[in-house]
C-alpha cells in the first residue's frame, strides 16, 4: 500500500483537496463551486441536478472545468491559468459511480486488481484483492462475475475495487442509493472504518440526510451549481427549521434519526 | 467438377476479411472514440460502398490503383506485379465491399459499451489505450465478431467490383460468383448449381451464427 502511494508521488496522507472551479454545462445553470476537503469525509449534499456529480467528475478529471484550480496539498491537478490538467488516470482518485460500473466481463477479483499498482505480481495482487474482499465480507464472490451479485454485494465489490488503488482522494457518487436501509447502514459503517485508515479526503455525494449524518464531519451544501453553506453536520442539523440541510425533502424512505 | 473458383473465393474472402478487420476496426474506433473535424465526412466516405453501384466503386479503384496511378505504379515497382487484374485487385475489391459493414457495426458495438465503464477504467489508472483494450474492446467483441462474419460473407459474394478491378481470369481472379455467371452463359447449369448451393449454404450459416451472436444474452451483462 505504501509503495503504491509513493508511486503516486507522495502527498497522499494528510493533504487537503482544494476545489475552485467553474464549468459551463450543456443546459441549466453553470457550476461555480469553491470549497476545501481535508482528510476525512466531506459530504456533498444537495438536490438532484445541483451539480454534485459534475463536481466529482471535475475533481477526477472526467470533466474539464472552463476555469479554476483543483489542488491536492501543494500538487495542482488542474489550473486553467497555468494550463495544468493532470489526466484522469494519473490523479489516483478512487471513484465509486452511482451505477457502480463493475466490469461485467471480469470476476470480482479481477475487478479489484484492475487498478492496483502494475508492478505487483499476479499473486500479490490476488492476495491483496482477497484480503479486501474478505474485509468487506464478499470473499466468496471472488471468482464470480458481477451479473450474479446482489445489490449489496455489488456495492461492496465496487468499494473494494476503488480502495485497492491506494487512492489519494476518494469520490463516492451516491454509492448506496440503490440499497435498502439496513444494507446502507451496514455499508456506511464499513466505509467509516476504511476512511479512518486511509487519511485522505473523501467526498461523499448524497441526498440522504441519514447518510450525511452517519458519515459526515463536514457538509458542503450545493444548490443550483453553487455552494450554499459549509459546516459540520451538527451545525447544519441543529440549526433548526431554517436550515436547508434538514428542510430539503429529499429522503424518499423517511428519516432515520440517530 | 471444378471447385477452383470456390477455393479462390474462400481464399480471397479470408484475406479481405483480415484486411477489413484491421482497417475497419481501426476506423470504427476512431469514429466512435475520437472527435475530429471531418468525422462525418469520413463516415460517409467509408459507408458509401453500401449504396454506390459496384461499377462506380470499381471505376474509382481503377483510377486510384490502376497501373498508371501513383499507388499502382509504386506497388508495381515494389512487388513486381500490378494491383489491377490480379489477385491483389480481387482482394482489394472484396475488402472495399466489406469495409462499410465492419466500420458501421464495429462502431455501433464500440459505442454500445457503457461509457461509465470506460470512465471507471480511467479512474482506476488506465490510460486511454489500456481502457480501450481491456474494457471497451472485449465488451464490444461480440458485435465486432458478428461484423467480421458479415464482412466475410460479403467478400465471398462480391461480383461487380471484382469484375471491374480484377477481371474474370480463370485460375487467377475468377471467383465463384464470377464463375457462376460464366457457367450460366455457357449453359453449364450443373457447374453453376454446385457453386450456387455452396455460396448459399455458407451465407445462410454465417447469418444464422451472426443472429445467435447478436442478442445481448452475454453472461455478465
Amino acid at each position: 500500500m505504501g509503495a503504491d502511494r509513493a508511486r503516486n508521488g507522495g502527498g497522499g496522507g494528510g493533504a487537503t483537496l482544494n476545489v475552485d472551479v467553474r464549468l459551463a454545462r450543456g443546459e441549466g445553470f453553470a457550476l461555480d463551486v469553491r470549497f476545501e476537503a481535508p482528510p476525512g469525509v466531506t459530504v456533498l449534499f444537495g438536490p438532484s441536478g445541483s451539480g454534485k456529480s459534475t463536481t466529482l467528475a471535475a475533481i477526477a478529471g472526467l470533466a474539464r472545468p472552463s476555469s479554476g484550480r483543483i489542488t491536492l496539498g501543494d500538487q495542482p491537478w488542474f489550473d486553467s491559468a497555468a494550463r495544468v490538467d493532470v489526466p484522469v488516470h494519473r490523479r489516483a482518485v478512487a471513484y465509486v459511480f452511482q451505477s457502480l460500473a463493475l466490469f461485467p466481463h471480469m470476476t470480482a477479483a479481477q475487478n479489484v486488481t484492475y487498478g492496483m499498482n502494475r508492478e505487483l505480481d499476479r499473486e500479490a495482487k490476488r492476495a491483496k484483492a482477497m484480503a479486501l474482499l474478505e474485509r468487506l465480507r464478499v470473499a466468496p464472490l471472488a471468482d464470480r462475475r458481477p451479473a450474479t451479485f446482489s445489490g449489496g454485494e455489488a456495492q461492496r465489490v465496487a468499494l473494494a475495487r476503488a480502495l485497492a488503488t491506494a487512492p489519494r482522494v476518494v469520490l463516492l457518487d451516491e454509492p448506496f442509493s440503490a440499497l435498502d436501509r439496513e444494507l446502507r447502514v451496514d455499508l456506511v459503517a464499513d466505509l467509516r472504518e476504511f476512511v479512518r485508515e486511509l487519511d485522505v479526503p473523501v467526498l461523499f455525494v448524497t441526498h440522504h440526510r441519514q447518510e450525511a449524518r452517519a458519515l459526515g464531519h463536514r457538509v458542503v451544501v450545493l444548490d443550483r451549481g453553487r455552494v450554499q453553506r459549509v459546516g459540520s453536520v451538527e451545525e447544519l442539523v441543529a440549526g433548526g427549521r431554517d436550515m436547508s440541510f434538514d428542510e430539503t425533502p429529499l429522503d424518499p424512505d423517511g428519516m432515520m434519526r440517530r | 467438377m471444378d471447385l477452383g473458383p470456390l477455393a479462390l473465393s474462400l481464399q480471397i474472402a479470408t484475406v479481405a476479411t483480415l484486411l477489413a478487420a484491421v482497417v475497419g476496426v481501426g476506423l470504427a474506433t476512431l469514429l466512435a472514440n475520437v472527435r475530429f473535424p471531418g468525422r462525418d465526412l469520413v463516415d460517409v466516405v467509408v459507408t458509401a460502398p453500401i449504396v454506390l453501384p459496384p461499377t462506380v466503386l470499381g471505376y474509382y479503384l481503377l483510377v486510384s490503383v490502376g497501373r498508371r496511378s501513383f499507388i499502382g505504379h509504386a506497388f508495381e515497382a515494389i512487388f513486381g506485379s500490378p494491383i489491377v487484374f490480379t489477385r491483389t485487385g480481387a482482394v482489394l475489391a472484396a475488402t472495399v465491399g466489406a469495409l462499410p459493414l465492419v466500420v458501421k457495426s464495429g462502431r455501433a458495438a464500440l459505442e454500445g459499451v457503457d461509457a461509465t465503464l470506460i470512465r471507471a477504467a480511467r479512474t482506476l489508472g488506465a490510460g486511454a489505450g489500456r481502457a480501450f483494450l481491456t474494457v471497451q474492446l472485449p465488451l464490444a467483441a461480440r458485435g465486432i465478431v458478428a461484423a467480421l462474419m458479415l464482412a466475410f460473407a460479403r467478400s465471398l459474394g462480391d461480383f461487380g467490383i471484382t469484375l471491374m478491378v480484377a477481371g474474370d481470369i480463370p485460375g487467377e481472379t475468377q471467383t465463384a460468383s464470377l464463375a457462376i455467371y460464366d457457367a450460366i452463359q455457357e449453359h453449364r447449369d450443373q457447374a453453376a448449381l454446385v457453386m450456387v448451393v455452396a455460396l448459399t449454404t455458407i451465407a445462410v450459416a454465417i447469418l444464422y451464427t451472426v443472429n445467435k451472436l447478436a442478442p445481448e444474452g452475454r453472461d455478465g451483462r
